[in-house]
């Protein structure tokens, strides 16, 4: 039935529990410090979400911290958004998550990426004010009701006869709660390395969290190594700018909440240049003092964001990478030196730098370094974000294996929502591979895992051309207020805009072009074939050449708000290949539909492969859709479970 | 999840003159309507009859063959769903063909095990055998997937596995540009997505028709008997065919035209050429048999190449073999009226001298299962046995490769309408999930892969 591993863990979680009975709720001398429903550890990215899903639901909800002047920190660049990650703050914002309205709110320069390349690739970026974000997200959380914010770290996982009971902080109090949300990013057992020196911490200079991991294994949680890195920052003054590009902002702001009207703001740019020769001689006659080399480093680093030396060895061939230079903010000189990430020692990378043109004086305010981290084995969640294991436990952000801002707010935002799903006995949210970029990000890590830190890329959505920016709110702002978090505001000026894109799709259908002179003039200035019948506005719609903005031209154009003509301009131009990809989700729907009851014994069921019966006890998916997809499960395999099913369904029917 | 109409050969490969093609699904009757002209349209025949009509073309109205259509409407069927079975008795050629028709018109090739499957699903089959359905539906998979490995080692699997390299790589250009906009990757132009296309589609298509499991069952392997006159190439025509459809005379060159006809050999078509025995003649009727034979080897897939054991191995003899090697043609020896060799020793020596010959007695049958073995040896190379479930497979594959060929055609004509790369990639994609279908490979991971392999991206 089990694997060795997990008959360890189970007599572990039994020793701990009876270990803990004793210790925690039959010792008069342990303090009690509260007592929540929900409680969050880390208040990143994933734990903001988490922490004000839960509390708007209704649940008396603790968020904690090791640091409260760290809230929504961004140690690494400081942007949100860009490709596949923009998507997901849309998503998190039609939900009713916060990130989005914190971003709008503490941008400093905008970009949508991919304007030419389609719009199932157009993904908006910011640039944000780090400092002011994490201030503006600690007031929100501060101001929350149902919400208590606090300080401490947090030592050990109480648990009671497989159930999640409380925890205890660094002091000793106990902290009691029903369910327990862990987002502790990269500080579980942090540690820091800069060429040869190498010491416990978090990111950014913070405290690690070195006792929670242990508490983690004890209970028969496996943990994985990874490791990722950050480039050093710099001071502005020392920067000589004639020599660099200038990338400025987009004149037009689209901002990423459905909530925020027309944005109008002062930007500031960002700046290029390119290493050379001479930044890879001294690379690679210094390769030997970087740990990543030396094996100093065990864990293991993402393949998408290698640091300079990586790029420098394995893309020998290549002269010269480019380097971008990133304000961090408008109350601060640093800047952040996007290509250069690195473990090198500091003497390696001040002279790396200043090998740049325009970074000749660069001085260094804080060293580019790698952190190691543990994090957990991500398969042994269930879609829900808990752990199979552990009733009442959840896992959210950068613990689950992931790598980046937006992925970590993602998963909070869903273990928040779940959390309350289970306290109220409601079904658990989960938003599939055709929902949304959220749905392809859990399921990628809890039904494949993950064993590099995980980054969502476009390229990842197998229904791309769906779930696009512009239309995460018609995706998911339903969800969200039957869920109860979006606002009756949100809700009402999503239904009102439906109603547009229904008006304007049907005015277009309706209106009819007359083959005159004007109209085939028009047609033949945007090389586009003439007409000798009359054309609806629809129908001409339809060529690729024809964009809406050109329809104002001959057209007694509506004054629809630009998101509405947005919409009804890419449903109509890609209508057929929208409805390919609806028949593609309408069968992947159907297996996703056929759930798995938890109870199957499948290293009993005749005619499964060997490899399938070990990976389906392992994982025990959730649904066939979810089995389909776990390496080693054949499409055989799943003509058989198809077959399991319905014999044992008639089985129930014939004792009834 | 069941609601696409399927289609397979339910008869078993062998000899059997009848082929069924079974069709079960929603547009079983609609798709029939499509090719089958009989009396009434499948759509108005009554159900659970059985109809003469002919299998057509729908392009060209030409002919494939003539054909016995039974219409059973659900739910009283095998699988519970419409079904119809159409049999043909054109063997495994005609019934080739006619799956392709399907294919092309709607049904999709049926997985191993399916119709027993949905007959389970659909509660045609009894409880208690449901462990025996799933135990079909698992061996005959993996059966049918080792051999269909079998069939892909070698040539094919390398030149899929290139094509499949070759859209990776092109794909993951263009997915580079559309998930790292800034990186400063070269930017994949239109033009070069519609040559790299051109180029992929060309090779994809040769591959189609290299396809040789696939080419074989399409065009039958053509196999010509050959030797001096009156060796029994008639007499072996007649006896692999079951037919008497060479006359068969003491008299040589009795065979003056070249006479065709189909055999099956364990599911292996073989279109059989029964020639004019090849001697210098001054019977111009008999010459002109003569010329047709040479031109028959030279258009052969495989020569068998009689003598008669009673005589000697003579220069005419030597001549249908040099004929052969001139013409690069692979050729069986055989050895035909060893009966008439009464010295023991005098058959052992001949059968030491060519020991790859085939020794056989046609008037007193012996040895002719050695002929069968070597044609189907030779059209199967290594020694794989064959069923339905393995011919399916092949089809599937073939459709599969099809199916990702008009793919790439989309993006070429998208190309050409200057769409966009995210829509240029979604085609380039699902065309790589159709070769991924036949070599298990999950196009998604390979193309992240890729990116990761080829461009460094990086903080």
């Amino acid at each position: 039935m089990t694997s060795p591993e997990g008959i360890l863990g189970l007599i572990f979680i039994i020793k701990l529990t009876e270990h803990i009975k004793v210790r925690s709720v039959k010792s008069m001398s342990d303090f009690t410090g509260g007592e929540y429903k929900i409680i969050v550890v880390g208040a990143g990215h994933a734990g903001c979400e988490a922490a004000l899903a839960a509390a708007r639901l209704g649940h008396k909800t603790a968020i904690f911290t090791i640091n409260l002047d760290s809230v929504a920190n961004m140690p690494c660049n400081p942007n949100i958004g860009g490709t596949a990650k923009g998507q997901l703050v849309r998503e998190i914002d039609a939900l009713g998550g916060e990130m989005g309205l914190a971003a709008d709110a503490n941008f400093i320069q905008s970009k949508i990426l991919n304007r030419a390349k389609g719009p199932a690739v157009y993904s908006l970026r910011a640039q944000i004010d780090r400092r002011a974000y994490s201030e503006h997200m600690k007031l929100v959380l501060e101001e929350q009701e149902n919400l208590d914010v606090k300080q401490a770290e947090v030592t050990d996982i109480i648990c009671e006869e497989g159930k999640v009971k409380g925890i205890r902080v660094h002091t000793g109090t106990i902290y009691l709660c029903k369910i327990l949300i862990l987002t502790t990013g990269t500080y579980l057992k942090g540690r820091i390395v800069i060429g040869d020196s190498s010491y416990e911490s978090g990111p950014d200079g913070l405290l690690p969290a070195n006792k929670l991991s242990d508490s983690l294994k004890k209970l028969g949680i496996k943990l994985l190594r990874f490791k990722t890195g950050t480039p050093a920052r710099i001071n502005e003054r020392s920067v000589d700018f004639s020599k660099l590009i200038e990338e400025p902002g987009d004149d037009e702001i689209v901002p990423f909440s459905f909530m925020t009207g027309d944005l109008k703001k002062e930007q500031v740019s960002c700046y290029m240049t390119h290493t050379n020769a001479e930044t890879h001689r001294i690379i690679r006659e210094n390769i030997h003092r970087s740990p990543l080399y030396s094996g100093d480093i065990e864990g293991i680093g993402p393949r998408y964001c290698p640091s300079i030396e990586d790029k420098i060895v394995r893309f020998a061939d290549k002269e010269s990478h480019q380097v971008f230079v990133e304000p961090m903010g408008l109350g601060t000189k640093e800047m952040y030196v996007q290509g250069m990430s690195t473990s090198m020692p500091e003497d390696i990378q001040i002279k790396m730098l200043r090998t740049l043109p325009g970074l000749e004086n660069a001085v260094i305010m804080r060293p580019a370094y790698a952190i190691e981290y543990d994090c957990i084995d991500s398969t042994q969640l269930d879609l829900s974000l808990e752990i199979k294991t552990i009733d009442g436990l959840f896992f959210a952000g950068q613990i689950n294996g992931s790598s980046g801002y937006e992925e970590a707010a993602a998963q909070g935002l869903i273990a928040g929502i779940n959390a309350v799903m289970k306290l109220e006995n409601r079904e658990p949210l989960i938003l599939t591979r055709a929902k949304a970029y959220i749905g392809v990000l859990i399921d990628d890590l809890v039904t494949k895992g993950t064993n590099e830190p995980y980054r969502m890329m476009t390229s990842r959505a197998e229904y791309r051309l769906y779930l696009r920016q512009d239309n995460a709110d018609a995706r998911l702002t339903q969800i969200g207020h039957d869920i109860g978090l979006v606002s009756e505001e949100r809700y009402s000026r999503f239904i009102k805009k439906q109603e547009l894109i229904g008006q304007e799709t049907e005015r277009l259908k309706k209106t009819i072009l007359p083959p005159s002179k004007e109209v085939n003039e028009f047609l033949r200035r945007h090389k586009s074939a003439e007409i000798v019948t009359g054309i609806r506005l629809y129908d001409l719609l339809k060529r690729p050449e024809i964009d809406i903005e050109y329809l104002k031209e001959i057209d007694q154009y509506s004054d629809m708000p630009k998101e509405v003509i947005e919409q009804v301009a890419i449903s109509i131009k890609y209508e057929g290949y929208l409805k390919r990809q609806m028949i593609q989700i309408e069968q992947f729907r159907r297996m996703e539909e056929r759930l798995l009851p938890e109870d199957i014994d499948y290293k009993n069921i005749q005619g499964l492969s060997l490899e399938a019966r070990q990976k389906l006890d392992n994982q025990k998916p959730q649904s066939l859709g979810q089995a389909s997809r776990i390496s080693g499960v054949s499409p055989a395999d799943i003509s058989v479970l198809l077959i399991y099913l319905e014999s044992r369904k008639r089985k129930n029917k014939e004792k009834d | 999840m069941i609601n696409d109409t399927i289609a397979g050969i339910s008869t078993a490969v062998g000899n059997s003159g009848i082929s069924v093609i079974r069709m079960s699904g929603p547009e079983a009757v609609l798709i029939a309507d499509r090719l089958f002209k009989g009396k009434k349209r499948v759509s108005e025949q009554e159900s659970h009859t059985v109809q003469y009509g002919k299998i057509l073309f729908p392009e060209t109205g030409e002919s494939i063959d003539e054909v016995l259509l039974t219409k059973m409407k659900a739910p009283r069927t095998y699988t519970r769903e419409d079904v119809v079975e159409i049999s043909s008795h054109g063997g495994y050629t005609i019934a080739r063909a006619l799956l392709n028709l399907l294919y092309e018109n709607g049904a999709r090739p049926a997985e191993a095990g399916e119709f027993t499957k949905r007959a389970f699903l659909n509660g045609r089959i009894d409880l208690s055998q449901a462990e025996a359905v799933m135990d079909i539906i698992q061996a005959r998979t993996e059966r049918v997937s080792k051999v269909a490995i079998k069939q892909l080692e070698g040539d094919v699997s390398q030149r899929l596995n290139q094509i499949r390299e070759s859209i990776i790589l092109l794909l993951s250009g263009i997915e580079v540009n559309l998930d790292y906009p800034e990186y400063d990757a070269e930017e994949v132009t239109i033009n070069q997505i519609e040559q790299e296309t051109e180029k992929i589609i060309k090779e994809l298509d040769n591959l189609i028709k290299s396809f040789r499991f696939g080419k074989l069952l399409r065009e039958g392997m053509e196999v010509v008997i050959a030797g001096k006159p009156n060796v029994g190439k008639s007499s072996l025509m007649n006896r692999l065919t079951r037919k008497n459809k060479s006359i068969v005379t003491d008299i040589p060159g009795t065979t003056r035209d070249v006479i065709e006809d189909y055999i099956n050999i364990k599911g292996i078509p073989v279109k059989l050429l029964d020639t004019a025995g090849v001697r210098s003649t001054h019977d111009i009727v008999e010459q002109q048999g003569v010329e047709r034979s040479l031109k028959a080897i030279s258009d052969a897939d495989l020569i068998i190449v009689i003598f008669d054991s009673s005589r000697e191995i003579g220069g005419e003899d030597q001549s249908i073999i040099n004929k052969a090697k001139e013409e690069q043609k692979p050729y069986i020896l055989c050895f035909n009226k060893i009966d008439l060799i009464e010295d023991e020793e005098k058959l052992e020596a001949l059968k030491m001298e060519n020991p790859h010959a085939k020794f056989i007695s046609i008037t007193e049958d012996a040895g002719i299962e050695k002929i069968e073995e070597s044609i189907f040896n030779f059209a199967t190379e290594n020694n794989q046995d064959i069923d339905n479930q393995v011919l399916i497979t092949n089809a599937r594959h073939e459709h599969q490769l099809k199916r990702a060929k008009e793919y790439l055609e989309t993006v070429l004509s998208n190309c050409k309408m200057r769409m966009t790369l995210d829509i240029l990639a979604l085609d380039l994609k699902a065309s790589l999930e159709e070769l991924g279908k036949i070599t298990g490979h999950h196009a998604d991971e390979d193309v992240v892969n890729a990116i990761f392999a080829r461009f460094c991206l990086g903080k």
